[in-house]
């Protein structure tokens, strides 16, 4: 079985059908795009990897363990972690703060540390706010660690975002639309990026509408519309597929 | 000249830096101050109202964390006041047991029922949780006014016992009930600072700014509201045991909506998500209606002009919103480039 394999799932809303029968498989390292015209459910895809909708059929493995059943909650800490399509960061919140919730469910002690500040708190804590200065640095933000996430301009709130899914100790990290109101040297910055987490051992799965970051970032891209899965494959034979192009442009008109 | 005078305005540290570089003097020396007040004062009126400043110090704290911190709004904050009050009145006048074991048991009721009104509330967010919580404040005062062998009704508890700490009984007049509240303002605020700068706080925080977000971090949001509706009842029922007996006289009437909307005010006055907002708001919202007799019946009009001014003008509340000081690294952390 893949590394994380998502298979025939299915998720309905009542009477409308989001997602039908799709199946993805994702192995490690790999950086796979999920492309689709807007509506098609790529968005519901990653809200049902990370437990925000119980798929109503089908199921997904991760490191050969089901994942379709469980909280969020647990999912974040099996090691799949997000990034939303409008950034969702803790705008009240400092910069490392929002770092160091992102190690939440690996920030072991009880209640009662916290409140009686014992050893083992402060140990834990330091080590924390380290790990959190060591990936702010990482991506860039080392001079923004006191400012406040609101205040942020949208480039550096988006690799915010990106830190602070890293900081989950993510093995796959679920990019949805990252480029997104970026312009084109913003672009370049986050493909550079993303290459670079690859290179550190991170899997990607990405949905992005933009096509040059997708065609020269993915090792592999999955199309998706109305639901369904029409066409995966390398980017190169994807950008040739006539169901693609189809779906994207409509249909060509036999007399036209 | 006019360079000097640029260059010596450029090179200025900011007040806030430099009260934040020696906080701790400042903290130290708020503590001198506040040992050595009775002896400043030395009037009984005055520390009177020190006094109950404390106790809605304590009170805004409590809610602070679930309102200020974690966003879940209450209308209901009287509620476990008003447990801690009675619970702590009931078993002293009852069974005649020392204030020093009635108030903690006072409080872990509180935080029980805060336990028993989060279960349910916690599907609830905005307005509905407001509601129920304020249902659940008029049903607690309900029980009070109707459950009269137990509460003696709308005839209230009196002859409260004072607290008697090693043989010397504690009033107002012998400055004891003070030194307790300022013990009991201390402890809540410590215990509220060490929850607020840890895992739990930047959690409830979290809760607060994006719920969604929380979620996907990892954050199970259910029990941390459950804790801060825990903490926050039970420190409420700790301010409410020592008012039951610094007042030795408690009715129904004590713990109305009003007291629950002033709870809130100071939160809201004071700051949201601020320990420091608390103090301040108490300190305003107390003192007011006291320093304004002068403009008798019309005293309540100001008041509310104050609270439409200032969510006009400043919503994030007095001490509110940005902090201007760096974030507080742990200690031992060492941060370069700065």
């Amino acid at each position: 079985m893949a590394y994380l394999s998502i298979d025939k799932i299915s998720m309905h809303f009542g009477g409308l059908v989001a997602l039908e029968d799709v199946s993805i498989q994702v192995e490690p390292g790999e950086i796979v795009s999920i492309i689709g015209p807007n509506g098609a459910g790529k968005t519901t895809l990653f809200n049902v990897i990370t437990g925000v909708y119980k798929p109503t059929s089908g199921s997904i493995h991760f490191e050969n363990q089901p994942i379709h059943n469980k909280e969020p909650q647990e999912i974040v800490k099996a090691g799949i972690a997000r990034t939303f399509q409008n950034i969702r960061l803790c705008k009240d919140m400092r910069v490392i703060e929002n770092v160091l919730l992102g190690m939440h469910t690996h920030t072991d002690y009880h209640f009662w540390d916290a409140v009686f500040r014992t050893k083992k708190f402060k140990t834990i804590e330091l080590e924390k706010h380290e790990e959190a200065l060591r990936i702010l640095t990482s991506i860039g933000l080392q001079d923004q660690i006191h400012n406040y996430a609101t205040n942020l301009p949208y480039g550096a709130q988006r690799r915010l975002e990106i830190s602070r899914a890293i900081a989950t100790k993510a093995k796959i990290i679920l990019l949805d639309e990252p480029a997104a109101g970026m312009n084109a040297f913003e672009t370049d910055a986050l493909l550079d990026f993303i290459m670079e987490l690859k290179i550190q051992g991170f899997t990607i799965i990405l949905i992005e509408h933009d096509m040059r970051l997708v065609m020269n970032i993915s090792d592999r891209i999955y199309v998706i519309d109305h639901g369904k899965k029409i066409a995966e494959g390398l980017p190169k034979d994807i950008a040739k597929n006539p169901r693609v192009i189809e779906a994207y442009l409509g249909r060509k008109e036999e007399n036209a | 000249m006019d360079d000097l005078r640029r260059l010596i305005k450029e090179n200025r540290i900011p007040l806030y830096r430099k009260m934040d570089q020696y906080r701790h003097y400042i903290i130290a020396g708020l503590l001198l101050l506040l040992l050595a007040l009775p002896y400043l004062l030395n009037s009984q009126y005055i520390m009177r109202i020190i006094i109950m400043i404390c106790v809605y110090s304590i009170l805004g704290m409590s809610l602070g964390l679930i309102t200020g911190y974690t966003g879940q709004t209450s209308l209901g904050h009287a509620a476990f006041y008003a447990i801690g009050a009675y619970t702590s009145a009931i078993i002293s006048v009852t069974y005649g047991v020392s204030f020093f074991i009635t108030a903690p048991i006072a409080a872990c009721v509180a935080a029980l029922m805060g336990l028993l009104l989060g279960l349910p509330t916690l599907r609830l967010s905005g307005t509905y949780l407001a509601i129920t919580t304020l249902g659940f404040a008029e049903v607690v005062r309900m029980i009070f006014l109707n459950w009269e062998r137990v509460t003696n009704g709308p005839l209230g508890i009196s002859r409260i016992p004072r607290p008697v700490f090693f043989g010397i009984e504690l009033t107002i007049a012998n400055n004891g009930m003070y030194y307790l509240v300022l013990a009991f303002l201390l402890l809540t605020t410590l215990v509220m600072h060490f929850i607020v700068r840890s895992k739990f706080g930047r959690a409830l925080t979290a809760i607060r700014d994006d719920e969604v977000a929380a979620v996907m971090m990892g954050v199970r949001t259910t029990y941390y509201k459950i804790i801060a509706f825990v903490v926050g009842a039970f420190f409420a029922g700790l301010a409410g045991a020592f008012y039951a007996h610094m007042i030795r006289f408690i009715d129904p009437n004590t713990f109305t909506f009003d007291t629950s909307i002033l709870i809130l005010s100071i939160v809201i006055l004071g700051g949201m998500g601020t320990i420091k907002g608390m103090f301040l708001g108490a300190i305003l919202l107390i003192s007011f209606p006291e320093l304004l007799r002068f403009v008798q019946e019309y005293r309540f009009v100001l008041y509310g002009l104050i609270l439409v001014l200032m969510m006009r003008f400043r919503p994030q509340g007095l001490l509110g919103g940005q902090q201007k000081t760096d974030y507080a690294f742990p200690k031992g952390m060492k941060v370069d480039n700065q």
